[in-house]
């Protein structure tokens, strides 16, 4: 089947086969890595983007079912002035340490500060659970998602 | 990781989504919000060899209260309820506890409540509320009360050429409460053991409803009618709400597993449907 998804404001026309994943639609063909593939079974996260604004595990939709939608991946994020105010946060509170999860986590942040530009803790906790962290650094992947919303209302 | 292959028809209207699944047969499965359903698909537990996708489908995604009635369709996301203002009681307690929040998103009630996974939690939740399955088929529509809907371990009512269109919650007239309690080792996990509970207040203060039901301790979400019968016709007490959850207990029927020895859980089960009451009258004499 042939179908279109607008990644990132750019639309991405490929032949896939119905059982293709999302996450395989966005690494593969538009070759947009920056997108992880974690448990692959619905648990992590890492794959996490936004569907037409609304954080996924895009392990676990079709990319068929993404035919006419608009994606943000992580590389989304960031715009012509350089880097988006929540990758400034995250390098700024050493909010990661693989990074594995980090384009997950940033997306998920991202997604509740459009929502709430000052989260508190609980919101945030609540926000990301889930997505997981293998280096369990979570308090600074929280303290860099309200300091991203700081940072964007001041 | 790749679910075997198969072929997919996106329908645009309940009518072309229902003749799709009766010309596919058992081998084709409805795919709404696929949590449950590409997870299973990915590990070979499920190999459909025809999806039809109702995500296209106009109307389906309608939450609203008419004649009496929480209605809510197809396409309507865990997160929708969670969202919503119009749920009451056990539903709105019940929401924020399905899954994680990027499921939520994604995932829908009527999915899951046909899904009849006994760890699911919106099953527990419909059997307390008294709540109808609507399953639409070529000559229309019937309502299926879900003690009936819910036949077996991953096993539900519908005919072969049936989907799952609405469910539907009768909204009490009086005061009104519930709670649903769920032991889970972290967000996301299937629950352990659960509880929900919903509770209508007469105006003399006794209970003159009651609906217990129970998640993840027997091959299918259990309705508790000895507990439920035990509870109407008296005032709530503490008391009362013990001798309910010792009826629970005994009527869970749970494993030892990973997440717990046979006996813990039903210990919890006993000690979940106490705290269920309790929080269910403290709503109803809030409402």
């Amino acid at each position: 089947m042939d179908i279109t998804v607008t990644i990132n404001g750019q639309d991405h026309t490929h032949d896939v086969e119905p059982r293709t994943l999302l996450v395989d639609f966005v690494r593969t063909k538009a070759a947009l890595t920056g997108t992880h593939i974690g448990c692959d079974t619905t648990s992590c996260g890492a794959c996490t983007v936004l569907l037409d604004g609304v954080p996924v595990k895009s392990c676990t939709v079709l990319a068929v079912q993404a035919d006419g939608a608009s994606i943000m991946t992580v590389e989304g994020l960031k715009d012509a002035d350089g880097a988006h105010p929540i990758q400034a946060a995250f390098k700024e509170e050493h909010g990661l340490q693989c990074g594995f999860c980090t384009p997950g986590m940033m997306l998920v942040g991202h997604a509740l500060l459009e929502q709430n530009a000052n989260p508190s803790d609980d919101d945030v906790r609540w926000a990301i659970s889930g997505n997981l962290c293998r280096c369990t650094g979570y308090m600074n992947i929280v303290k860099a998602i309200r300091a991203a919303g700081a940072m964007a209302t001041t | 990781m790749f679910p075997s292959a198969f072929d997919y028809v996106a329908a645009h209207s309940v009518r072309e989504a229902v003749a799709a699944k009766a010309e596919g047969g058992d081998d084709t499965r409805f795919l709404a919000g696929g949590q449950s359903l590409l997870p299973m698909m990915k590990t070979r537990l499920a190999n459909p060899a025809k999806l039809v996708d109702i995500n296209r489908v106009p109307a389906l995604d309608t939450i609203e209260r008419a004649n009496g009635h929480l209605r809510v369709g197809a396409l309507v996301r865990h997160a929708d309820i969670a969202r919503s203002d119009l749920p009451f009681g056990v539903i709105a307690a019940a929401a924020p506890w399905i899954s994680d929040p990027l499921v939520r998103n994604r995932g829908t009630l009527c999915g899951a409540v046909a899904h009849c996974d006994p760890e699911g939690d919106w099953n527990s939740v419909l059997l307390a509320t008294g709540a109808d399955v609507i399953a639409t088929g070529p000559s229309g529509e019937r309502a299926i009360p879900i003690a009936d809907f819910i036949v077996d371990f991953f096993t539900n009512a519908l005919h072969v050429d049936e989907m799952v269109t609405e469910v539907r919650i009768p909204i009490p007239v009086g005061r009104v409460g519930g709670s649903y309690q769920k032991l889970e080792r972290k967000i996301g996990d299937y629950a352990t053991v659960a509880v929900a509970a919903h509770i209508e207040l007469a105006d003399n203060g006794t209970i003159s409803r009651a609906g217990i039901a129970l998640t993840a301790v027997a091959p299918k979400n259990t309705k508790v009618p000895a507990a439920e019968a035990v509870l109407v016709g008296n005032a709530p007490s503490d008391v009362l709400f013990a001798e309910a959850g010792e009826l629970a207990a005994q009527a869970s029927q749970p494993r030892s597993d990973v997440r717990g020895s046979a006996e813990w859980k039903r210990n919890v089960v006993r000690v979940f449907t106490r705290r269920a009451l309790a929080a269910a009258v403290v709503g109803a004499n809030e409402s």
